[in-house]
C-alpha cells in the first residue's frame, strides 16, 4: 500500500500540522512516511501545501505530481491541485470560500463543511482534525490509537491537554464528510 | 525530524565542539535546533550566531586549528561568502563540516531548492588547487548519518568535509534512527589523536604552526604535491555510491541528492513500461564514482543525468564514459523541482528515442 497525498489551502488553516499528525501517526504504525512542505514565496504569499506519503515499501520519491487524495482548502489551491488527483482518487474539499467547484468526472469527490462546523462548536482551532477524520473516514490507512499516538508525539507537551478536542474534532469530520460524485 | 533537524541532533551526538553559523533559508532550522536544543547543557558543545558567514567559517578555522570537532552550515549566497575561509582551511589542512542546504542561484536567487552549486562544491569553490571531501545525502537518514561520517573522514584526512544537501531534504521530514551520543573528545584525547593542534607547546616538541601561507615557492610546491597525493588516497578509499537495479539495465541514470530520489520514482515508472533502466546515486562527488560509471558505460545503450541545475554533474560522467555512449542531461532550475514523470518523459525523447 502506498498513498500519496496534498494538502492546500491557506496559512494558518493547519495545512502542515494535519500532514504531520498524519506523517507522525504512520511512524507511530511503523509504516515508511514523507513529509514534504511548500516552504517557499508561496507559503509567504499565504498559501501552504504538503504532500505526504504513507507507505508499506521504501518511499522513493517524497515530491509527486499526482496523487491518491487531495485535501483542498482554498480556491487557489483547488485551481492549483485539482487536476493532479489521480483518475479514480479521491478530492475532498471544504466548499466554504469555493466559487468554482470541482468539474472533472474520473474521480470521486467529497465535501466537508468543515469551517463551519468547527465556528459552530467553537471548535476553530481544531478546524484541521474535522478535515483530517473527514479524510481518515473514506481512508483509514492508520489506526485511531496510532493517530492518538500521532497527536502525542506533534504537540507539545503543554498542549496535550487538547488532544481529547482534538479527538473529538476527528469524529465530528467522519461524521459530516459527503459524497458528492462517486464512481461506481 | 526535518533533514536540517536531523543533521543538528546527529552533530550534538556526534561529539561536536562547536558550531559557528549564520541564518540563511532554507537551513535556518538547524542553528535554531542547536539553540533550542542548547547542547552546551548535554554536551558542553558551543552553539554561537556569528555575526556574518565570514567570521562563522573563520571561527570554525580557528576551533579546527584547536583540533576540534567544529562544524557551520548555510545555503548556497552563504557558502559563496564563506569560499576565502574554506580555502585557507583546505591550505592548512583542518578537518571540519560545513553544511549547504543550497537553493536557486546565481545572486540572491530563489529560496527553493537547488543543486546548481556542484561545480563550487566539487571543483574547488575558492582559490588554489585543493578538494573538498564532497557527501551527498539523499534523504533525511543521510543528513543524519554523514554529520558523523562528515567528522570521521574530515580527521582521517585532515581535510574539510562538504556536505552537499539542498532545500527539499532539508525542509522535508522522513522516519529517522539516530546514533547513541559519543562523548566529546577530552583534552588528553586532542593531545594524542591530532599532535598537530595548537593545544599549546610543551616542552618535549616544537612548535605546531597552522598556516596556509609559505612564500617559499619550492615548499609550497612540496605542500600542493602532498594535497594532491591526499586527494589520491581519498579517491582510492572514499568513492561512495548506490547502484539500483543497473544489474540488467540497458539504460541508466545518473543522479545525485533530491535528483536520485525523484530519478528512484522514474526507474519503477519506466520498468513498468517494461524498459530496463537503472540508477547510479553517487553518495561522494569528490571522489566521483568515475570506475562504476565507465564501467556500466559498457553495458548501456544511453545515460541521462538528472540535476536540479543547467548540468554540472554531467561533466564528470561525461569524462567517465569518454565517447562511448550518449550522455544527454535533463534538470529544472530556479529552484523547481522536476517530477518524475518528466524524468520519463526526458528518458523516451533524449535518450530511447533520440
Amino acid at each position: 500500500m502506498t498513498e500519496e497525498i496534498i494538502i492546500a489551502g491557506f496559512g494558518g488553516q493547519g495545512v502542515l500540522s494535519m500532514g504531520k499528525i498524519l506523517a507522525y501517526s504512520g511512524v507511530m504504525e511503523n509504516k515508511e512516511v514523507s513529509w514534504m512542505p511548500s516552504y517557499g514565496p508561496e507559503m509567504r504569499g499565504g498559501t501552504a501545501n504538503v504532500i505526504v506519503i504513507i507507505s508499506d515499501e521504501r518511499i522513493s520519491s517524497p515530491i509527486v505530481n499526482s496523487f491518491d487524495t487531495a485535501i483542498i482548502l482554498n480556491q487557489q489551491s483547488m485551481d492549483k491541485f485539482e487536476k493532479t488527483v489521480k483518475p479514480g482518487g479521491i478530492l475532498i474539499y471544504d466548499p466554504n470560500g469555493i466559487t468554482r467547484h470541482p468539474g472533472r468526472k474520473d474521480i470521486n469527490i467529497y465535501t466537508i463543511e468543515a469551517a463551519d462546523e468547527a465556528s459552530k462548536v467553537g471548535l476553530s482551532k481544531v478546524f484541521n482534525m474535522v478535515v483530517l477524520g473527514g479524510y481518515l473516514k473514506l481512508k483509514p490507512i492508520v489506526q485511531p490509537e496510532y493517530i492518538r499516538k500521532g497527536l502525542e508525539k506533534s504537540l507539545p507537551k503543554r498542549h496535550h491537554g487538547m488532544i481529547p478536542e482534538n479527538e473529538k474534532a476527528i469524529d465530528k469530520g467522519k461524521e459530516i464528510i459527503k459524497a458528492v460524485q462517486l464512481l461506481n | 525530524m526535518k533533514g536540517n533537524e536531523a543533521f543538528a541532533e546527529a552533530a550534538i551526538r556526534a561529539g561536536a565542539d562547536g558550531y559557528f553559523g549564520y541564518p540563511i533559508t532554507p537551513q535556518s532550522e538547524v542553528m535554531e535546533y542547536l539553540m533550542a536544543e542548547k547542547p552546551h547543557e548535554r554536551t558542553g558543545m558551543i552553539v554561537l550566531q556569528a555575526e556574518s558567514e565570514i567570521a562563522a567559517i573563520n571561527m570554525v578555522y580557528g576551533g579546527a586549528a584547536c583540533g576540534k570537532r567544529v562544524l557551520t552550515s548555510s545555503s548556497s549566497p552563504g557558502v559563496s561568502l564563506k569560499q576565502e575561509g574554506i580555502s585557507y582551511i583546505a591550505g592548512a589542512e583542518l578537518p571540519c563540516v560545513i553544511l549547504n542546504v543550497a537553493r536557486g542561484g546565481p545572486g540572491l536567487g530563489t529560496i527553493q531548492p537547488a543543486q546548481s552549486d556542484y561545480f563550487q562544491s566539487t571543483k574547488g569553490g575558492g582559490h588554489g588547487d585543493y578538494k573538498m571531501l564532497v557527501l551527498a545525502p539523499s534523504s533525511v537518514q543521510e543528513m543524519a548519518d554523514f554529520a558523523g561520517l562528515g567528522f570521521e573522514l574530515a580527521f582521517k584526512y585532515r581535510n574539510p568535509v562538504l556536505i552537499l544537501s539542498d532545500g527539499a531534504i532539508g525542509q522535508m521530514m522522513e522516519k529517522v534512527e539516530l546514533d547513541e551520543q559519543r562523548p566529546r573528545f577530552t583534552d588528553e584525547e586532542i593531545k594524542n589523536n591530532t599532535p598537530w593542534a595548537t593545544t599549546g607547546k610543551t616542552k618535549d616538541r616544537e612548535r605546531n604552526i597552522i598556516t596556509s601561507l609559505d612564500l617559499d615557492s619550492y615548499k609550497q610546491e612540496l605542500h600542493n604535491l602532498d594535497l594532491q597525493a591526499k586527494y589520491r588516497e581519498m579517491e582510492k578509499n572514499e568513492t561512495r555510491y548506490e547502484a539500483i537495479s543497473c544489474d540488467d539495465a540497458e539504460y541508466l541514470i545518473v543522479a545525485y541528492g533530491t535528483s536520485a530520489r525523484l530519478s528512484q520514482k522514474a526507474v519503477d515508472l519506466l520498468r513498468a513500461e517494461g524498459i530496463k533502466v537503472g540508477l547510479l546515486r553517487p553518495i561522494t562527488l569528490f571522489p566521483f564514482p568515475t570506475a562504476v560509471i565507465a564501467k556500466l558505460a559498457d553495458q548501456v545503450k544511453g545515460i541521462l543525468t538528472v540535476e536540479m541545475s543547467a548540468g554540472q554533474m554531467i561533466e564528470d560522467v561525461r569524462l567517465a564514459v569518454g565517447c562511448r555512449v550518449k550522455v544527454e542531461h535533463f534538470g529544472r532550475m530556479g529552484g523547481i523541482i522536476p517530477s518524475p514523470t518528466e524524468i520519463v518523459d526526458a528518458m523516451h525523447k533524449k535518450i530511447i528515442g533520440g
